[in-house]
């Protein structure tokens, strides 16, 4: 088992150094730094752009193979992923914004799992009944809302809320009220409060996904022979779908999880965006338009790194809940 | 000649005319209530898209100035934006333009997709590692990502070199479901049956295997197009697909998002059409799905727009 | 009152039982009884209702099921009780043995929580004493090592482990009632022989009574006291074992009986029941079996009659009494076709050799590895193959599942260079051939499959089905448009089929187009990969009917695979036995069967049943010990060692020839046609 996830681990090391290589050239060739600074006024000369660009290791005309090796160099020695185009440390943004994106994405998607899960089992006993029919209709119409849209009604919504009110009722600008006042306790409420539109905008999309594909793993389930087999034993339908049933058929959705993380990462730099969220997605949005190819071969990494690691963690999952696939 | 007994009278249950199997599809479909809801949403969708600028002798782009920022009247059935532009040619502008491209994108997907998973799944051997460590590295970035950095290299080349970037990066989870069904399918025996009379690989892929696995391709197609479409309105939304002059639905809500709370009609018609076409798009994957795999109905995942996007 | 007594005497008394699943009946009014300790066994053709009465009884139908009539245990009533009530019953006063042991177990979790489990769900006992309790009844139904089993999981198992655990489990909580669904339909006839012994010995211990739900007469000839025959989701006979062999009162019954092949008598045709089963979904009034039966007067067809008849030998005939008085032999009744005598008469020597194998072997690697795959270790499939064909003339080929059949035929038909050993098909070395001698050789060399399900592309019209071994050898299209029609004559079928799709016919109609295909580029040799292993017994006569017939006119040489001895002995003037992927004994079938030199064939022999009562009881078994070693390894010496009955009798000295040669594959007598490969031979 420890050799059947090393060598997942060594198949997605891999992986991670190819795609990192192709998203470098991609950027630093899609992008064009030198415009931003031929823009400036006034027009700096050639040649003080060409010292800049190569003090940022950006200028074109060094060959991509190598300014990629200088900025692998400096990654992997000094664990340093290069200046910004306003020469400020990548390091830095990196840092203060992965905390941010991370707690929308894991508080949005666990949530969502986990929603989607019970909802998608309880809708797969219940086929058929008004409940099934209404958690599909559901499902159905949050998985027709692209995120980005989801997030502009829910926002369009605390607007309503406080045009109506007069009062900001659920924040929906930013993670925290600046300059806040009180104790953790107050921090704390303020925090949560602030996530709640974020974090619905992203859990709503995996509650319905998962819910559809729970409902159909729970239902091949339902006619199989084992949980025939339990009741035959004495259980009752309860026990055995719960302790036979639900057990199995959660096995196929771990593999689901790795899947669906790479949509989810693109909602939430959506939902980053539309929030005010200083986090990985509205930075990329601002380095792509600002010419910045070392921030945005940073968020690729990060991105590479979060999906590879989901579907790591996928597989150690599966491993985990299947004692068919270890041996 | 010998008394061979024969079974040549077949049972009345089991002797539907021939062609049974379409009409077997076709009750299925019809006794689906989601393919008919669906279906008709979609048509008169597409009826509004394409017949719509017929009805109406505003154009998209010209400004009524007379009419700046009208909510909906008998003139201006939608209403006018900041411009004085007529918003239901403008919608209806854009909803031709967003189906065009779903449409596109998931015809180009759906085709690399059988073609690559059709290849790697029989051929086997380094073809299936070459192309499933493509299909691995495709899907480590979200194709978003990847997308926006290309894309504005593209602006001259306009909505077509759109269209194929993202097609481009929505094949591959088909591309793979494709592969696993023709591994399995490899191994059936009438697969078996056909190499051992000497039927020619490309022959065996084309009789045998893309047949087989139509009902997914043509169920996957579909939902494709509403993935399509909300891939679109969202890069076009954040300014990396479709641009001014043109416009889509995702151009729309871009313009109308900010207005939104103040002027509802700036913004909703586009977001409801939008959700409108998306979802009546799922409600007939879903009944594709149960009528023309009825076997596995519970067994394959819903694979909805959201996965492809 | 006297009948209350009678009836109180009754374990369990099911009366007109029905079972509907929306619309469409799945059991139309059963009655059984069981008596303490009794073996009841119930026969009858897929989907006439065995499983769905044997659900009923535990109330395990899925809620599509409605049920009506009466279920009484005894003299309790089932039928209605709530979900916690049955709970209590299930396992514990009835409990149940499943047809598939791999799906039957939960896959992840143990083999000993599933057992301990079952054991504290009735029993207060603490986790310990269940383990102990769990080790005990695995060493009962013959679990080597019951300690270290207990923490197997399901799929670390063999069939034959899994359905013992599953009997253990099954016993855990001393049931007055087993239920056994077909137990052994998915199993190997040796260890089908080992599973039926622990069910003897599971109810010896209990004291329970076993209903036993099979399709093979043969096995309820074994174990059964009393049987039930259903037909149509009806009982439409039931008597003592002996009584319903010998005197059938149904016609149904009698032509089950005709239409099984026999280990012991040869040759000759069987007895198709004609038609297919009846669809439950639209039944005309009056007797069910009508549309198929032999003896059908008008009467049958107005009203359905009754289960009715004497001393407890029960028949749902109008024609009981004139069947129970004239007693007529399965042929008398059913026409049999007349098999026209061989095409080919000359001596065996001196007919044209179709296809010789010598020494051929087949290793697989076994892969470990995502992207860069490794060789771990070989699978040793084929290891020393040797066929002998000659014009013709039909060989049998039997063996277990996994001793390498299947791979046999595949290294045959790819028509290329074995891995070792020679493989000639008429008179041509297929290591010789190059592309185009290949492809022609291919029309000579045809295959059928066992699945007739899976056989045909479920997206073509049959017409294209037929037609296509005919486009791959380029045939113009006027020919295919003559062959078609023709074949689908020649098997049976009529020509107007062209234009259906499989899934429109049933299962022993698939098979007949399966042979239509390998039939339409005229190949000299036909190869059979179980082809008649996934019919019910009454459509199976009918395709090995055909077999034969199609053979005597076309002068057709048949490799047929099958694990089932009486078929492979009703069809074949040779046969070759396989362990562990080589030719242990071959010869003609008179020989082999009659006088089997080889323990393996003798134990495979021997673990087959009869449908015969008293020749069944009278017969001593030889059992196989154990399953088969995995074919990852390969052994020094004789590879039947770990099994072998002759070698555990035999002193230390004698023992070592067996452990450090391998034997090979010598002729009985010079000249006889008959070889063992065992170094001490029966005879
Ligand atoms: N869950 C079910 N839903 C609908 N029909 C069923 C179901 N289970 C069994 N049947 C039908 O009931 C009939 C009897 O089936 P079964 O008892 O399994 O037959 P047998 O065990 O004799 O092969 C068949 O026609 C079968 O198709
Ligand atoms: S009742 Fe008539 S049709 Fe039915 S089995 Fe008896 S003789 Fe045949
Ligand atoms: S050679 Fe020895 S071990 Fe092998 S079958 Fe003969 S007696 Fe048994
Ligand atoms: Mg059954």
């Amino acid at each position: 088992m420890i050799r059947y996830l090393a060598k997942r681990f060594g198949y997605y090391a891999a992986l991670l150094l190819v795609a990192v290589f192709l998203a470098y050239a991609l950027s630093a060739s899609a992008l064009g730094p030198r415009s931003y600074f031929e823009a400036k006024q006034p027009r700096p000369s050639a040649a003080s752009v060409d010292r800049q660009l190569t003090a940022l290791n950006l200028n074109d005309h060094t060959p991509v193979v190598e300014r990629f090796g200088t900025w692998a160099k400096d990654l992997v020695l000094h664990g340093d992923l290069g200046r910004t185009i306003h020469d400020t440390s990548v390091n830095d943004d990196f840092g203060r914004r992965v905390w941010v994106s991370l707690r929308l994405l894991l508080i949005g998607s666990v949530l969502g799992m986990v929603l989607g899960v019970a909802g998608g089992a309880w809708s797969a006993v219940r086929q058929y009944k008004i409940s099934d029919r209404a958690l599909t209709l559901f499902s159905f119409v949050l998985l027709s809302t692209p995120v980005f849209l989801l997030a502009l009604l829910l926002k369009n919504g605390a607007i309503a809320a406080k045009d109506a009110t007069g009062q900001e009722v659920i924040p929906f600008t930013g993670y925290e009220t600046p300059g806040l006042a009180g104790g953790i306790g107050a921090h704390l409420a303020d925090w949560s409060l602030h996530l709640l539109l974020p974090t619905l905008s992203l859990a709503l999309g995996g509650l319905a996904l998962y819910s559809r594909y729970q409902r159909g793993t729970m239902l091949d389930v339902l006619g199989s022979d084992y949980l025939r087999t339990a009741e035959a034993k004495g259980l009752t339908r309860n026990q055995a779908l719960i302790k036979h049933g639900l057990r199995t058929a959660i096995i196929p959705m771990s593999t689901m999880f790795a899947y669906s993380f790479l949509g989810i990462f693109t909602g939430a730099a959506f939902t980053e965006t539309i929030f005010g969220w200083h986090g990985m997605g509205e930075w990329f949005i601002q380095a792509i338009n600002e010419q910045d190819v070392n921030s945005v071969v940073a968020v690729n990494l990060f991105a590479a790194v979060v999906v590879l690691a989901s579907g790591f963690l996928a597989d150690v999952l599966t491993a985990a809940l299947d004692p068919r696939v270890r041996t | 000649m010998t008394t061979l007994i024969t079974e040549a009278t077949l049972p009345a249950a089991e002797a539907p005319a021939p062609g049974g199997r379409l009409r077997l599809v076709l009750s299925r479909l019809t006794a689906a209530k989601g393919v008919l809801v669906g279906g008709t949403i979609v048509l008169l969708l597409f009826l509004l898209a394409f017949g719509g600028p017929f009805i109406t002798h505003w154009d998209y782009a010209t400004p009524d100035y007379s009419a700046l920022r009208q909510p909906p009247s008998g003139t201006h059935w939608f209403g006018t934006n900041g411009l004085g532009q007529d918003v239901f040619a403008q919608t209806v502008r854009g909803l031709q333009k967003s189906l065009i491209i779903g449409l596109l994108v998931a015809l180009f997907s759906t085709v690399v997709a059988s073609l690559v998973g059709a290849c790697a799944g029989y051929f086997g051997g380094w073809i299936d590692r070459g192309l499933t460590f493509l299909v691995d590295l495709l899907l480590v970035f979200p194709s978003f990502l990847i997308i926006t950095i290309i894309s504005p290299k593209l602006k001259g080349a306009g909505w077509i070199a759109f269209v194929v970037l993202l097609a481009a990066f929505n094949w591959m989870i088909t591309a793979r479901v494709i592969r696993s069904m023709t591994r399995s399918l490899r191994e059936r025996e009438f697969v078996r049956a056909a190499q051992f009379m000497g039927v020619h690989p490309l022959r065996i892929i084309v009789r045998h295997i893309l047949p087989n696995v139509a009902s997914f391709l043509i169920t996957d197609a579909t939902v494709a197009v509403g993935g399509a479409v909300m891939s679109e309105t969202a890069l076009s939304y954040f300014g990396f697909g479709v641009r001014a002059p043109d416009v889509s639905l995702g151009t729309l809500l871009a313009a109308g998002t900010d207005q939104a709370p103040v002027f509802p009609w700036l913004f909703y018609f586009a977001a409801g059409l939008l959700v409108l076409f998306v979802l009546a798009i799922n409600l007939i994957g879903d009944g594709l799905r149960d009528a023309l795999d009825p076997t596995t109905e519970a067994a394959r995942p819903a694979r909805t727009s959201r996965s492809s996007k | 009152m006297i009948t209350d007594l009678i009836e109180s005497r009754d374990l369990l008394e099911v009366k007109e039982l029905a079972v509907d699943f929306g619309a469409a009946p799945a059991v139309r009014g059963v009655d059984l009884r069981l008596k303490r300790g009794e073996t009841l066994g119930i026969v009858g053709e897929s989907g006439s209702g065995k499983s769905v009465t044997a659900l009923a009884v535990l109330g395990l139908l899925p809620g599509s099921a409605s049920v009506r009539g009466s279920v009484r245990l005894e003299g309790r009533e089932l039928v209605g009780l709530p979900n916690r009530e049955l709970a209590k019953i299930r396992g514990n006063k009835i409990a149940m043995v499943f047809q598939d042991p791999l799906s039957a177990f939960t896959p992840v979790y143990r083999i000993g929580d599933q057992i301990v489990e079952a054991l504290r769900i009735h029993q207060s006992l603490d986790r310990a004493a269940a383990r102990k309790r769990a080790a005990e009844l695995l060493d009962l139904v013959g679990i080597p090592e019951p300690e270290r089993a207990l923490d197997n999981f399901p799929h670390e198992f063999s069939g034959g482990m899994r359905q013992r655990a599953m009997i253990a489990m099954a016993i855990a909580n001393d049931p007055d009632i087993l239920l056994a669904d077909e137990p052994t339909t998915a199993l190997d006839v040796t260890i089908q022989a080992q599973v039926l012994d622990v069910l003897r010995k599971a109810q010896r211990e209990t004291g329970a009574a076993l209903v036993l739900v099979s399709h093979d007469l043969g096995v309820i000839a074994g174990m059964a006291d009393r049987v039930a025959v259903m037909y149509a989701g009806r009982v439409v006979e039931t008597a003592g074992v002996d009584e319903l062999f010998a005197r059938p009162r149904h016609p149904y019954t009698l032509g089950l009986i005709g239409a099984v092949p026999r280990l012991d008598t040869g040759g000759g045709p069987l007895v198709p029941i004609p038609g297919n089963p009846a669809a439950l979904g639209d039944l005309p009034p009056g007797c069910p079996f009508a549309a198929r039966c032999p003896l059908v007067q008008d009467r049958c067809r107005t009203a359905e009659p009754p289960l009715a008849g004497t001393d407890g030998h029960l028949a749902a005939c109008v024609r009981a009494d004139e069947l129970a008085e004239r007693r007529p032999a399965p042929s008398e009744v059913y026409p049999v076709p007349t098999v026209p005598p061989p095409a080919v008469s000359v001596p065996r020597e001196e007919r044209e050799q179709v296809l010789r194998v010598t020494g051929l072997t087949k290793t697989f690697p076994v892969l470990k590895g995502t992207v860069f795959k490794r060789r771990v270790g070989d699978v040793y499939a084929v290891d020393g193959v040797e066929l002998d064909i000659r014009h013709g003339e039909t060989l049998g080929l039997v063996g277990e599942s996994g001793s390498g059949k299947s791979t046999t035929l595949f290294e045959l038909l790819r028509l290329g260079r074995p891995e070792s050993g020679r493989i000639e098909l008429l008179g041509q070395d297929t290591a010789g051939l190059d592309r185009a001698g290949a492809h022609k050789l291919r029309a000579d060399i045809q295959i059928v499959f066992q699945d007739p399900m899976a056989s045909l592309d479920p997206r073509l019209p049959i017409g294209d089905v037929i037609a296509e071994p005919l486009l791959a050898q380029h045939a113009p299209r006027e020919l295919i448009a003559r062959r078609v029609p023709e074949l689908l004559r020649q098997v049976g079928l009529e020509p107007a089929h062209a234009e259906r799709y499989p899934h429109q016919f049933s299962g022993g109609q698939r098979q007949r187009i399966s042979i239509a295909r390998a039939l339409a580029v005229q190949p000299r040799l036909l190869v059979l990969d179980e082809p008649v292993s996934a019919l019910d017994v009454s459509v199976q006569a009918g395709v090995l009917n055909l077999l034969q017939q199609l053979k005597a006119e076309l002068g057709l040489a048949y490799l047929f695979v099958s694990h089932d001895l009486s078929v492979i002995r009703h069809l074949s003037d040779r046969v070759s036995v396989m362990y562990l992927g080589r030719t242990v004994e071959s010869g003609s079938v008179e020989a082999v069967f009659e006088q089997p030199r080889h323990p393996y064939t003798r134990a495979l022999l021997s673990a087959v049943p009869l449908p015969d009562p008293p020749a069944e009881r009278a017969r001593t078994r030889v059992l196989l010990a154990g399953d088969p070693p995995s074919p990852t390894e390969r052994q020094t010496g004789c590879r039947f060692r770990t099994r072998c009955q002759v070698y555990a009798a035999l002193d230390a000295d004698r023992r070592g020839r067996c452990e450090q040669q391998a034997p090979p594959l010598a002729q009985a007598a010079p000249g006889r046609d008959h070889a063992a490969a065992c170094h001490y031979p029966e005879a």
